[in-house]
């Protein structure tokens, strides 16, 4: 049990490096999905198995396919990869750096200074235990998180829509005489007219 | 040895969150600031379960339960932004976005 708590854990660290300093969003992306893989493996060695199911289908399974799926939708191509690459240059990060280390070295050496003596061994937890506690008193947590979710579905919904947003052109007067307006990308797109009560 | 102490495990925590927070601070692109977000969100509830577990209670995995339940929340409305800003800026830098001057 130890050796996967620490395995996983430097595979956890090193695929998080590989998340923060990859150039391809893609590539990003994937050594995201290992690093949370790895989270859940770090879950499964604590005596978690049932946050560690929870990680790998909802972290690694829905919210990493939605990162996918934008990914793939918008298309970058060798020009977002060049220009990332263009961006991560020394003077760029070396600043943020320093004040995460420094954060870093102040948590540690916290940790280090307390005396918690926990062991953790594992086991006895089980998901029992945590839906008991879920259904029972902490109801009215469980309904605020799925207002939450109510919440964020609607807002999604209004601001992912693309419809005839308001495009950065200087010239929006004379645009019922002006079909041939250059094309700025949008004449292509497919423009739901649900919104059509919003036109700018 | 038997048994991890727990500030092993609040430890990674940390540098979990260290690195997200690094992420955060000195990528661009909005893709990456967001999964900097999810790294950090993460490594919050890393630290709920490796308390729950330590204890043996199980709030933590209750907490960590609402974490990821803000984490989707999250992800959602900040890939909608994210669609959004592609769509008028054709580019994924988030300092094109500065019509307010921030």
């Amino acid at each position: 049990m130890e050796l996967a708590f620490y395995l996983s854990a430097l595979m956890a660290v090193l695929a998080t490096l590989g998340v923060m300093t990859n150039p391809n969003p893609v590539h990003a992306v994937l050594y995201l999905v290992v690093s949370l893989l790895a989270v859940a493996l770090v879950f499964f060695a604590l005596g978690a198995p049932f946050a560690g199911a929870l990680e790998i289908i909802v972290y690694a399974g829905a919210i990493m396919v939605l990162f996918v799926f934008v990914v793939m939708m918008l298309n970058l191509g060798q020009a977002t990869v060049d220009q990332e690459r263009q961006w991560l240059q020394p003077r760029t990060w070396l600043g943020p750096s320093v004040l995460a280390t420094v954060l870093l070295l102040t948590l540690v050496s916290l940790l280090w200074r307390g005396d918690i003596q926990a062991v953790i061994e594992g086991g006895g937890l089980t998901a029992r235990g945590v839906g008991t506690l879920l259904y029972g008193p902490w109801l009215l947590l469980v309904e605020l998180g799925a207002l939450l979710l109510l919440a964020a579905l609607v807002t999604a919904s209004h601001v992912g829509r693309i419809g005839k947003v308001a495009a950065p052109s200087p010239a929006p007067r004379d645009l019922p005489t002006g079909a041939s307006t250059p094309a700025n990308g949008q004449a292509h797109q497919p423009s739901t007219n649900g919104v059509a009560g919003e036109d700018v | 040895m038997n048994g991890v102490p727990m500030e092993h495990g609040l430890v990674l925590a940390a540098v979990l969150f260290a690195l997200g927070l690094g992420g955060l601070m000195f990528r661009r692109n909005m893709i990456f600031v967001l999964m900097s977000l999810e790294v950090m969100l993460n490594a919050a509830g890393l630290a709920f379960i490796v308390a729950g577990t330590g204890w043996q209670q199980p709030e933590g995995q209750a907490m960590f339960l609402l974490v990821i339940t803000l984490a989707a929340a999250e992800a959602s409305v900040g890939l909608a932004l994210l669609i959004q800003l592609y769509h008028r800026f054709r580019t994924l830098n988030l300092d094109v976005a500065s019509r307010m001057r921030g």
